[in-house]
Order: C-alpha cells, then sequence, then structure tokens
C-alpha cells in the first residue's frame, strides 16, 4: 500500500514536472533558445490564481482560466520585448537575457505580493478524497494526472494535424525551409510561447494545490526540475518532455521514501546523468544529425 | 518572338548588391526573366549563384538595388510574405522537412494557399513524380538522394508559383538521376513554367535554358541565348572543361 501511496504521489508530481517541461522543449525545439524564465511564469501564474481565489473571490475554474490569460499575454510579451530582438545573436546572449527575466519577474512578484510566502487555498480541489481499498487518493491528484494525459493527447494531435501544429514541426526543423513554404516563423514562435505559457499556469495551480507555499521562488527549484526532464526524455521531443517529466517524479519521490529525503534531489540529478551518459540526446530524443 | 519581348518581364533584378557583412557577395546583378522562359545562372563555386536566388526568394537582404515580380517592386518583405507573391524556391541541398511524411512535405508546400485546392495540386504533382505517390506515406528522412530532390520541386510547385527557382537541383546526384531532373525540368517547361535555374553543371543548364548569365565572383560577365552560350570558347574553357 505504501508503495502504491509513493507511486501515485511520483506520478503526480511527475504530471506537474511534465506539464512544464512541455513548455521548455516546444520553445527548445522551435526557438532553439531555453527560456530559464519559464519556471518564473509559473510562479507569477499561481500568484494570479491565488489572488483570483483569495481576494476577487473567483470561482476555481474562472481563476486558472484569468492565470493561464494572464501567463499567455506574459509569455507572448517576454518572447515579443526580449527575446525577438535577439533572433539572430549568439544563443548565449538569449540564454543570459533569459536568466535576467528570470530574476525581474521573481523580483516583480516579491515588490508585488511581498516575501512572506502565501498559503495556497487548497480546500477548493483538496477537500474531496477517494477511497479505492486502504489507498486515499485526493482529488488533486487525481486531476493531476487527468490534466497531463489531456494535455498530452491534445498537443499531440495539435501537432500532428493542424495547420500551425504543422508549421511548428517545420520551424522546429528547418526554419530557413519553413520560410519558404510561406510560413511566418515570428508568429509560430509567438504562439509557441503562448502555448507553453498557458501550460505554465495550470502547472502552478497543480504544483500549489499539492505544495501550497506561495513564494517569489516557488517557480525556481521547479522550473530546473522540469528543464531536467526535458533534457532527460530527450529536449525538443513532446512525448519526451512527457516521460521524462512523469519518470523523473517518480525517482524523486520514491528516492526520498525508499533511499534517503535529503538525497531526493540528488538521486534525480545522478539519473539524469546516467541517462545522458548511456544516451546523450535523452531518451527519446533524436540522434542529432550531420548537416551535409 | 518580338512579342514576348515587348512584354513586361516576369521577374526584373536590377542592379543588386548584397552584403555577408562586410564582404561584397553581389556586386550589382541586373537580370530579368520573361515568362514561360527558363533562364539559368552559371558561374564556379562561390561566383554568387546561390545569394542571388537567396535574395530573391526574400532570405537575405539587398544593401541596394531593386527586384520586381511582374512590374511590382517585392525587395524586402522576407521570405515568407514572397511565397504569396508568385515565387517559389527550391534551395540548395533540398532542405525537406526530414521528419515528415512525402504527403505532408508536399502539403505544407501549399501552406499559401485555401486547403481546399490542395488536393487537385497533389493530384498534379503526383501525376508529374508518380515515383512521390508511391512513397507517400513515407518519412522524407528515409527517401533517396535522387527522390528527395523530386520531393523538394514537387513541394516548391505545391504553391503554385508564378515563377519557380531551382538551386543546384542536380547537386550530389549520380548521372542517371541527374538526367532524370533535367528531363523533369524540360517537362516543366513545356507545361509553360517560368524557371530561375542556377547550376554548377553549366552544360546540362545550358542545354535546358532558354537564356543564361555567367556570374564571376559576384557580377555578371557575360549574358545570351543559352545556346549561343554552349558554343562560347570562354564559357567552354572555364566552365565546360573543353
Amino acid at each position: 500500500m505504501i508503495f502504491l501511496d509513493n507511486l501515485i504521489n511520483g506520478l503526480s508530481l511527475g504530471s506537474i514536472y511534465a506539464i512544464i517541461a512541455l513548455g521548455y522543449t516546444m520553445v527548445y525545439g522551435i526557438a532553439k533558445m531555453l527560456n530559464f524564465a519559464h519556471g518564473d511564469v509559473i510562479m507569477i501564474g499561481a500568484y494570479v490564481a491565488f489572488c483570483g481565489l483569495q481576494y476577487w473571490g473567483l470561482p476555481p475554474v474562472l481563476a486558472i482560466a484569468v492565470s493561464m490569460i494572464a501567463c499567455t499575454v506574459l509569455g507572448v510579451t517576454i518572447e515579443g520585448l526580449a527575446y525577438r530582438p535577439l533572433r539572430q545573436a549568439a544563443s548565449l546572449a538569449v540564454l543570459i537575457t533569459a536568466i535576467g527575466m528570470s530574476y525581474l519577474l521573481q523580483n516583480t512578484a516579491l515588490m508585488i505580493w511581498g516575501a512572506n510566502p502565501k498559503s495556497f487555498p487548497t480546500t477548493f480541489i483538496n477537500s474531496v478524497s477517494i477511497r479505492l481499498g486502504r489507498l486515499n487518493i485526493s482529488i488533486a491528484t487525481l486531476i493531476t494526472i487527468f490534466a497531463n494525459i489531456v494535455i498530452m493527447v491534445s498537443l499531440t494531435l495539435f501537432t500532428a494535424k493542424t495547420k500551425m501544429g504543422k508549421a511548428m514541426r517545420c520551424v522546429s526543423e528547418d526554419r530557413g525551409a519553413a520560410e519558404l513554404m510561406g510560413i511566418n516563423v515570428n508568429r509560430t514562435i509567438s504562439v509557441t510561447f503562448a502555448i507553453g505559457s498557458a501550460l505554465a499556469a495550470i502547472a502552478g495551480v497543480l504544483l500549489c494545490s499539492s505544495y501550497p507555499i506561495l513564494q517569489p521562488t516557488t517557480g525556481s527549484m521547479p522550473g530546473i526540475k522540469a528543464f531536467t526532464a526535458a533534457v532527460f526524455g530527450g529536449i525538443g521531443s513532446i512525448p519526451g518532455a512527457m516521460l521524462g517529466g512523469v519518470l523523473l517524479g517518480v525517482i524523486e519521490i520514491f528516492g526520498k521514501a525508499y533511499i534517503s529525503t535529503e538525497l531526493g534531489d540528488a538521486i534525480v540529478f545522478a539519473v539524469l546523468i546516467v541517462v545522458l551518459l548511456v544516451k546523450p540526446t535523452g531518451l527519446l530524443g533524436r540522434p542529432i544529425r550531420e548537416k551535409v | 518572338m518580338s512579342e514576348l519581348n515587348a512584354e513586361l518581364p516576369l521577374l526584373k533584378v536590377s542592379n543588386l548588391h548584397v552584403y555577408y557583412g562586410a564582404i561584397h557577395a553581389i556586386k550589382g546583378i541586373t537580370l530579368e526573366v520573361r515568362k514561360g522562359e527558363i533562364v539559368t545562372l552559371i558561374g564556379a563555386n562561390g561566383a554568387g549563384k546561390s545569394t542571388t536566388l537567396n535574395t530573391i526568394a526574400g532570405l537575405l537582404k539587398p544593401r541596394q538595388g531593386t527586384i520586381a515580380l511582374d512590374g511590382m517592386p517585392v525587395g524586402g518583405t522576407g521570405a515568407s510574405k514572397m511565397v504569396y507573391k508568385g515565387l517559389s524556391l527550391c534551395p540548395e541541398g533540398r532542405r525537406v522537412f526530414q521528419q515528415m511524411t512525402v504527403r505532408e512535405n508536399l502539403e505544407m508546400g501549399a501552406f499559401s494557399r485555401p486547403a481546399s485546392e490542395i488536393p487537385d495540386s497533389l493530384e498534379d504533382v503526383f501525376s508529374r513524380f508518380p515515383r512521390l505517390k508511391e512513397r507517400e506515406k513515407q518519412i522524407a528522412g528515409t527517401l533517396s538522394g535522387g527522390e528527395q530532390q523530386m520531393l523538394a520541386m514537387a513541394r516548391a510547385l505545391m504553391s503554385k508559383p508564378k515563377l519557380l527557382m531551382l538551386d543546384e537541383p542536380s547537386m550530389g546526384l549520380a548521372p542517371i538521376l541527374v538526367d532524370q531532373i533535367f528531363d523533369i525540368i524540360r517537362e516543366l517547361h513545356e507545361s509553360g513554367a517560368t524557371i530561375l535555374l542556377v547550376e554548377q553543371n553549366a552544360q546540362m543548364a545550358l542545354s535546358v535554358a532558354n537564356r543564361a548569365y555567367v556570374l564571376e565572383t559576384g557580377s555578371i560577365s557575360m549574358s545570351g541565348n543559352a545556346s549561343e552560350l554552349l558554343h562560347n570558347d570562354a564559357v567552354q574553357k572555364a566552365y565546360l572543361g573543353n
């Protein structure tokens, strides 16, 4: 029973990592950059949802919707103002800009909401739990896992079937050739940021529903872990981000439960190192092709 | 012929200058392509042939000069807009989308057109390239070099361009495939396509083209009827190895 409990907790935490990792992996795949401010977009999303629930008295669904809209606008604005002017610049310049953007968001949150941790209202999602034999599963856990599955299926369909989704795959593979098809690359990248940021809002709410302490640095560690998950699964690959995220969550919870609570994070990164030694492009990453 | 000459050229490039940083790659090129013509741009490696095509396609920005399509200036609008204006470039090295199927590649070629028109164009392209029809569901990266070149050309045709630009379509292909590719270019010409062709294989290019420009380190050194250039002593010495 404890094993099953841990497994479900791991799947739930892993689902949150996976949803965050999607933002990293899609932006990397299409814009070829690491958006290190992504974790902080999650934090902003959580704060907006917090305000919606706590101060504005919004019903949960509406609070999440407002948070998603806010994050989408934020993500597209960040891309347009900070990253787009650097499209032709060295990748190191973009990376440093992303780190700067991360600090800017954290400090903005500090200014608006202060340094004191807020306690995220979780009663709406945690009040009910389901009993399966001796197993007790909270609604938050179920919603998290379910949300993850829905997001994965929709994104897979989106990239496989829709015109914009296909355009994204083209830009991801060969930006120049995509332009020659008539694809507007800047718009495609904007849409990618919009999707990634909307997902970040969902991840923020789910994260704070399970771990209800909200402060300006809330997004940092999950952000880094999700980035790890994206690399683990093969950065640029949507199923890879899912697999990497879920595995990372499960490994983290099992590591903490059976090996050492203190070493939980270290175990996660040790596994990452081993995987990358054996398979440098990640679990589902494509082998790097030499351009002829 | 006199009527054709009086017509406005489909593509008119005037005094084009292109730089890569400080390097003056294209030094004032003027050329034109009339409706229904195959015009070829030949020259040695690094003469600026691909640079010229990429600039016309909008991938590179000219420092100076004008590009007009159907009498309308189109320079500096960016590659993705050029497709909508009727220009299609089949780039050097094919650059098909390796992870997509043959059919998806062709559909992406028609990105600029309404979805309702795609099935007819697919039919068209498949009848011209039956090999691609056989491989419709195959991932493009698994095609042979010759098949990928056919796919790249078919993809470029899917936008129904007024002007098709082909950059080194014979590059890296076995002689028998080169012949096939040039047969296809001839067929396209016969069905009325207007083509601007860049080739290192000057012999083949001149044999298929109506007119030709010879490019030397960023400038046009000679131009004229393709058949005349094919027998020109200087061209023979420099590019045909006779």
